[in-house]
């Protein structure tokens, strides 16, 4: 196991070195320039020339390149050039509100997910299998922001059950701790701001569950059908065990691995930074900070966002394999 | 006799009701938070590192300059400076500030403090304090603003001769210098809060302006809260929120549920929808904006006016600002907008005619003249991108190609992502012959649209680079004369030039329509497009 471990959290540094050198190219793929993209209709030949300086454009590429890993290797992704803020800070500011929404929505995500495979595997071909894979395929090739604004016009505009958008109602005040609002309203006990920011959570963890819901009710149902046709299960019945203990004890523990791979990678993408949900329901988190850097060009920003964004992503594949290997003991280095 | 008394009872009571309305309408009701929906967050707050119009906003109510834009247009009032002189060779301002006004930290303002706000930006730092209490903050961003109004060419120096006087000296007499004093790189900032805060004064703003800074929730929320000793006036709101709402529709549902005020940029199609609600009332503003087609000028296939003109007859503008605009725009005439002075009204603009478009490209022999080049059909660049003065370049550009069709032009259309085009359209390349673009004021001095765009003679810059010494000797003329009548008659003149010689075709300045609920009373777009809330109240 601990061989296993070391190997795995080796193999992360070609891995982030890969991860380093596409991000970095980015910027030097992009076609034209870059100085003059930013500064518009504005620029005169002085601050085109001021701006390539700033942003180390008039160097040659490799001498870009030992910036940016020499930087990044000391776990600095530069400043921000719109707000001449670390990307480190602004990333931190935001990425609270990214944890909450996603870990909402997975949560959701399994809870439903997880239901309505396992009932669509111990009922296989009933009406119930039926309707929840068509509804998990309609799942997955939804667009969400089309699905986020129909959820809004039903359950905001015109049953005004939920908020609109946003994080919290201005009329409540809430104290800071981890800037993860429903934990904050927890720890500062302050109920009022505790049931608004649930509330204001509801509608865009639903809409953004809705992909890895769908897929993690299909790996759930196949996982599940696969165990149940196995001669241990048959053994269990005959034992006399009754359906309930057979399928939820015996079956689903076992058809637990290839799930929990699902939930982990599907987890790693939200936290990647749910672009379109955060833009649709101004929720203040990495996704909608990243786009922001795109409108405004601001080169850093998005450079900065997407090593970040890739790190974690890495780094949630690598906790899902170790926990892989701890609940499936045969899995070895090889 | 009956008649006549009715006559009369009708006049009292329209009396009444009118002078009930004045009432009303003089007394702004104080109280209550107006929360603002954008589509974006601030980068910044502090006025002189900002470019963009939602660090602006804020900046704008949070922070007063010397001299301040009128209510409604561009013209210059006084805001911290009460009065200024101008010496008789143009070279040195003489501002007399306003006594009594202090920062919302309690730091008083005064000449020290101007010396402070607008010397920090400044590269040789030739400044003089009166009572030098403070010093300059070391490493700081680079003044984008400041740099590009050439404020550094243009100022020799700040010197504060007592508490209450600034005189700025110039190196060359420069009118449009008074308006640069009101833009917002200009305002003046708390010298005790820029040193207490270094590089975080842009998220812990203080200025002297009608609200006070609260709290800033990144991408999500910015309060502001009434100064009560604004030495304008309190406001009648106590706490303005701007909100971020990325998404467009999104934002108007805020607004049609009730969530928020004031719904900055809708989607065209909602502004319909808005304006058949009868609980939403429609703010319009035209902006300071001109988009345009231009012309190679190093090409001698265009040195000939009569073809120039003949483009202008040609191209439909009013199909292109409703078809393509959603008619949220308006035919341009002059290159300068209708809402800024020295605006020339009784120019007579282009018709479209391809009928006169065709015959002046015969009369001046454009088809022979294009063989004799070369050329079998022009190139017409447009630009890939939506921009505030044009909404789709490409769209445009298809438009422009259908109506040069019809007087038997070929045009190819031509188009780069975007870097590339700006620097490809800056060299003036031989394979270009017209090219679209446009421009968005900075000041709201004319200066700032026809020198910039037109006077090629110059600044190697100017993106048309069209050289023409009858032009660039108005324009030296206005920029140094020191009546503003002078420097009106002299723009009117510019334009009219403009308008025989045809260095570009003026399209269309975009129009800003936002909608806001009833209860928003007095909200104004100003042209700047900055946002005032100084005088905003709720119903």
């Amino acid at each position: 196991m601990k061989k296993f471990v070391l190997h795995r959290v080796l193999s992360l540094i070609p891995t982030l070195l890969g991860i380093s050198l596409l991000v970095f190219l980015m910027i030097q793929l992009i076609p034209g320039d870059p100085a003059e993209m930013m500064l518009g209709e504005r620029a005169s030949e002085s601050a085109l020339a001021e701006l390539r300086e700033r942003l180390g454009l008039d160097q040659p590429i490799y001498v870009q390149y030992g910036r940016f890993m020499g930087r990044l290797l000391q776990g600095d992704l530069g400043r921000a050039l719109r707000t001449n803020e670390k990307i480190t800070t602004e990333i931190f500011e935001r990425f609270p509100a990214t944890v909450e929404l996603s870990l909402a929505a997975i949560l959701i995500a399994t809870a439903l997910g997880m239901f309505a495979g396992i009932i669509s595997a111990t009922r296989q071909y009933s009406i119930f299998d039926y309707v929840s894979m068509v509804v998990s395929l309609i799942g997955v090739s939804m667009p969400i922001f089309w699905l986020g604004l129909v959820l809004m016009i039903i359950f905001s505009v015109n049953l005004g059950l939920v908020p609109l958008s946003g994080r919290l109602s201005y009329n409540i005040e809430l104290e800071v701790v981890t800037n993860l609002y429903v934990l904050d309203s927890i720890i500062t006990h302050n109920w009022a701001a505790f049931k608004d920011a649930v509330w204001h959570l509801i509608l865009p963890a639903f809409t953004l569950s809705t992909i890895p819901m769908a897929t993690i009710s299909r790996i759930t149902r196949s996982s599940m059908l696969e165990v149940l046709r196995q001669d241990y299960i048959r053994t269990a019945r005959a034992k006399g065990l009754s359906l309930w203990v057979v399928h939820y004890k015996h079956a689903l523990k076992n058809a637990m691995i290839p799930i929990i791979t699902v939930v982990g990678l599907q987890f790693g993408i939200l936290l990647g930074g749910a672009i379109l949900t955060e833009t649709i329901f101004a929720w203040p988190g990495i996704g909608l900070w990243i786009l922001n850097g795109v409108y405004a060009r601001d080169f850093n920003a998005v450079q900065g966002g997407t090593m970040f964004i890739a790190t974690v992503f890495v780094t949630i594949n690598l906790v899902v394999d170790i926990l892989y290997a701890w609940v499936n003991p045969r899995i070895k280095v090889n | 006799m009956w008649k006549k008394s009715f006559t009369f009872a009708t006049a009292a009571v329209v009396i009444l009701f009118l002078l009930g309305g004045l009432c009303l309408a003089a007394s702004p009701k104080t109280g209550g938070t107006l929360v603002f929906g954008r589509g974006g967050d601030s980068a910044g707050l502090d006025p002189a590192f900002e470019t963009d119009g939602n660090s602006f906003m804020i900046c704008d109510n949070v922070f007063d300059q010397l001299v301040l834009y009128a209510d409604e247009s561009t013209e210059i009032v006084p805001g911290l400076a009460t009065d200024w002189e101008v010496s008789p060779d143009g070279l040195a301002y003489t501002f007399h500030l306003r006594k009594g006004v202090t920062f919302h930290d309690g730091t008083e303002f005064n000449a020290d403090a101007v010396v402070f706000s607008l010397g920090r930006m400044m590269k040789n730092k030739n400044v003089k304090f009166f009572k030098k209490e403070w010093d300059f903050p070391e490493d700081q961003p680079s003044a984008e603003y400041w740099l590009s109004m050439e404020m550094d060419d243009m100022l020799g120096s700040i010197e504060a001769v007592d508490n209450h006087t600034v005189v700025f000296k110039l190196n060359r007499v420069e009118a449009p210098f008074i308006a640069n004093m009101g833009m917002d790189f200009a305002a003046m900032v708390s010298p005790t809060a820029v040193l207490k805060h270094g590089k975080n004064f842009r998220a812990n703003p203080v200025g002297t302006g009608p609200f006070k800074f609260v709290e800033w929730i990144k991408d999500d929320r910015i309060t502001l809260e009434a100064n009560p000793d604004y030495w304008g006036g309190r406001p009648p709101l106590d706490r303005v929120m701007f909100r971020s709402i990325p998404d467009n529709s999104v934002r108007f549902l805020e607004l049609k549920t009730g969530n928020i005020d004031i719904c900055q940029f809708p989607n065209p199609e909602d502004i319909e929808l808005a304006e058949n609600d009868p609980n939403l009332n429609l703010v319009r503003q035209a902006g300071m904006n001109i988009g345009y087609l231009s012309f190679n000028h190093t090409k001698e296939l265009w040195q000939d006016k009569r073809i120039r003109q003949a483009f202008a007859h040609a191209i439909n503008r009013e199909s292109i600002v409703d078809n393509i605009y959603y008619g949220l725009g308006t035919v341009a005439k002059n290159t300068i907008p209708p809402n800024m002075w020295g605006y020339n009204d009784d120019i007579e603009p282009y018709a479209y005619d391809p009928d006169k478009a065709k015959a002046l490209l015969k009369e001046a022999r454009f088809h022979e003249k294009l063989k004799a080049a070369g050329q079998e059909k022009i190139t017409l660049w447009s630009m890939p991108v939506a921009r505030p003065y044009n909404p789709n370049g490409m769209k445009v550009g298809e438009a422009m190609q259908a109506n040069l069709k019809d007087v038997g032009v070929d045009a190819e259309l031509v188009t780069f992502e975007w870097g590339t085009y700006l620097k490809k359209q800056r060299t003036q390349p031989e394979e270009m012959d017209l090219f679209q673009l446009g421009w968005t004021g900075d000041n709201g001095d004319p200066d700032n649209f026809l020198a910039v765009l037109l006077d090629g003679m110059a600044d190697p810059n100017v993106r048309t680079q069209w050289k023409n010494e009858e032009y660039h000797d108005i324009i030296l003329k206005a920029k140094q004369a020191l009546e503003k009548e002078e420097r009106i008659r002299l723009y009117r003149k510019a334009q009219e030039l403009i308008h025989e010689e045809v260095p570009l075709v003026n399209i269309a300045h975009s129009l800003v329509v936002w909608p806001m609920k009833q209860r928003v009373m007095n909200f104004k777009l100003h042209p700047t497009a900055s946002i005032r809330m100084h005088n905003v109240w709720l119903k």
